[in-house]
C-alpha cells in the first residue's frame, strides 16, 4: 500500500504529463491545419502535371524512343524502395505503419530473389529498419533540420533519386509513404514513380499541338514529375503525421485524466482509512482507561 | 468568341493567379509566344523567361522558370516550378537561380544546360537585372 505522499507525488506527475500531452495535442492541430492546407495548395499542380504526364505517356509508351523513366531499364531486378517516415516520434503508429508496409514489401521482394536498396527520408523509418535490413540501406535524407517543407526539399530528393536511376543502381522505384485521409486515419500508401506508369489512354477532348516534339516534352517533364510526386508525398506525409501525433496525444491526454480519477479515488480512501485507523485508536484508547 | 479566357499560373506550392485574361505571352521553349482567346491546343515546355498575362487591360509580369504551358481554346494554364511576380525579383534571387543553372550546366555539360544560363541572363535583362554568371 503506497503512502499518501506517494499517491500525491504520482497525482503531480500525472499531472504535469497531462498538461504537456495537452499542449502537444493543440500544437499537432496546429501544424496539421497547416499542413492540410500546403497539400490542398500543392494539389492542383500535381494534378495537371499528372495528366498531362499520363496523357503524353500513353501516346509514346511503346514507341522506341520513349525515356528510360518511362520505359525503364528492361529489367525488374533491383527495387529502390523510398521510405518516408517522420523526424519525431510520440505520434502513434504513423512511422510503424509505413516501416511495416515497407518492411513486407522488402521481405516479399527479397523472397522474389530481386536486389532490394533502401533510401529512407526521416530519422525514425531509419531506426527502425536498421534493425533487420540494415544491410539493404543505401542512404538517408534528413529533413530534420527543414521547418517547413518546400518543394526545393523534394528536388533536392528527386535529383538525387534520378542520380541513382542514371547510374544504374536501380530499375524500380517506390515510394513509401502515409496518404492523410483524415485525423483518425491515414492510410499506408506504396506509389511507383519509377518507371513511370502509362495509364490508360485518356481520350482528351483536343488534340494538343506539342512544342518541341512529344518525346523532348516528356524528357523534360518526367523528372519534374518525379520531384512533383515526391512533393505531394512529402505534404502528404506531413499533415499524416500532424493528425497521428493529434490523435495520439488526444488519447493520452484522456488516459491520463483517467489516470489521475483512479488515483484521486484511491488516495481519498487511505485517507479517510487514515483517519478511522486513528479515531478507533483514540476510542480503544479511551475505554481502557 | 469569348473575348477572355481562363488563366492559371501554378507553381507546386500555390496557385499564384486565376484570373480572366484577354492576352497571355509564354517563354515558350521555341520562341515565345502570345496565347488568346481561341488558340489552338498547344502544350509547350518553358524556358526561364517572362511571362506577361493581361487581365481586364492591365499587364502583370511573371518570372518563370522550368515546367509547361497547357493552351487551349478557353484557357491557359502554366505549370512553373518557379514562379516570382516581377516586382519581387531581387537580384539576390536571380543570382541564386542563375548560380543553381551554372552548377547543372557543369554538372551535364551540355548545349542544352548551357542554353538554361543564357536564357537566365536574358531573364534577367529584360527584368532590368544584371545577372552575374560565376567563372569557372
Amino acid at each position: 500500500m503506497p503512502s499518501l505522499k506517494d499517491l500525491k507525488n504520482r497525482i503531480t506527475s500525472v499531472k504535469n504529463t497531462r498538461k504537456i500531452t495537452k499542449a502537444m495535442q493543440m500544437v499537432a492541430a496546429a501544424k496539421l491545419r497547416r499542413g492540410q492546407d500546403a497539400a490542398e495548395a500543392g494539389r492542383p499542380y500535381a494534378a495537371r502535371m499528372e495528366a498531362v504526364v499520363t496523357g503524353l505517356a500513353a501516346s509514346v509508351a511503346g514507341s522506341d524512343s520513349a525515356p528510360r523513366l518511362l520505359a525503364g531499364t528492361g529489367n525488374d531486378k533491383v527495387h529502390l524502395l523510398v521510405v518516408m517516415t517522420a523526424e519525431r516520434g510520440l505520434c502513434g503508429g504513423f512511422n510503424s505503419s509505413i516501416v511495416k508496409l515497407a518492411r513486407a514489401r522488402a521481405n516479399e521482394l527479397l523472397a522474389n530473389g530481386k536486389t532490394v536498396k533502401i533510401l529512407t527520408v526521416g530519422k525514425k523509418g531509419r531506426e527502425q529498419l536498421k534493425r533487420d535490413l540494415s544491410a539493404h540501406l543505401v542512404g538517408h535524407i534528413d529533413l530534420s533540420e527543414v521547418k517547413r517543407i518546400g518543394y526545393d526539399n523534394a528536388r533536392a530528393i528527386a535529383s538525387e533519386v534520378l542520380a541513382r536511376f542514371e547510374g544504374g543502381e536501380f530499375d524500380v522505384a517506390t515510394l513509401f509513404f502515409n496518404r492523410f485521409q483524415s485525423v483518425i486515419s491515414q492510410i499506408p500508401t506504396a506509389q511507383q514513380v519509377i518507371p513511370a506508369k502509362a495509364g490508360a489512354a485518356v481520350e482528351t477532348s483536343a488534340v494538343y499541338d506539342y512544342e518541341p516534339s512529344e518525346e523532348a516534352i516528356l524528357a523534360d517533364l518526367l523528372p519534374r514529375s518525379v520531384a512533383t510526386q515526391i512533393f505531394t508525398a512529402l505534404l502528404e506525409n506531413g499533415a499524416s503525421e500532424q493528425g497521428a501525433r493529434m490523435s495520439a496525444m488526444d488519447n493520452a491526454t484522456r488516459n491520463a485524466g483517467d489516470m489521475i480519477t483512479k488515483y484521486t479515488t484511491i488516495y481519498n480512501r487511505s485517507r479517510q482509512a487514515a483517519i478511522t485507523k486513528e479515531l478507533i485508536e483514540i476510542i480503544s484508547g479511551a475505554e481502557a482507561l | 468568341m469569348a473575348d477572355t479566357m481562363q488563366f492559371d499560373l501554378v507553381s507546386p506550392e500555390r496557385k499564384l493567379l486565376s484570373a480572366q485574361a484577354s492576352e497571355v505571352q509564354i517563354p515558350g521553349a521555341e520562341g515565345d509566344l502570345t496565347a488568346m482567346p481561341g488558340h489552338t491546343p498547344t502544350i509547350t515546355t518553358l524556358r526561364p523567361g517572362v511571362l506577361k498575362v493581361v487581365v481586364g487591360g492591365s499587364v502583370s509580369e511573371y518570372a518563370v522558370t522550368g515546367g509547361f504551358a497547357e493552351i487551349s481554346p478557353e484557357g491557359v494554364s502554366v505549370l512553373a516550378e518557379r514562379s516570382v511576380a516581377k516586382s519581387d525579383v531581387t537580384q539576390a534571387l536571380l543570382d541564386g537561380w542563375v548560380a543553381e543553372a551554372h552548377r547543372a550546366s557543369k554538372a551535364a555539360a551540355s548545349d542544352e544546360a548551357g542554353k538554361l544560363v543564357a536564357d537566365m541572363v536574358a531573364m534577367g535583362s529584360q527584368l532590368g537585372l544584371t545577372a552575374q554568371v560565376p567563372n569557372g
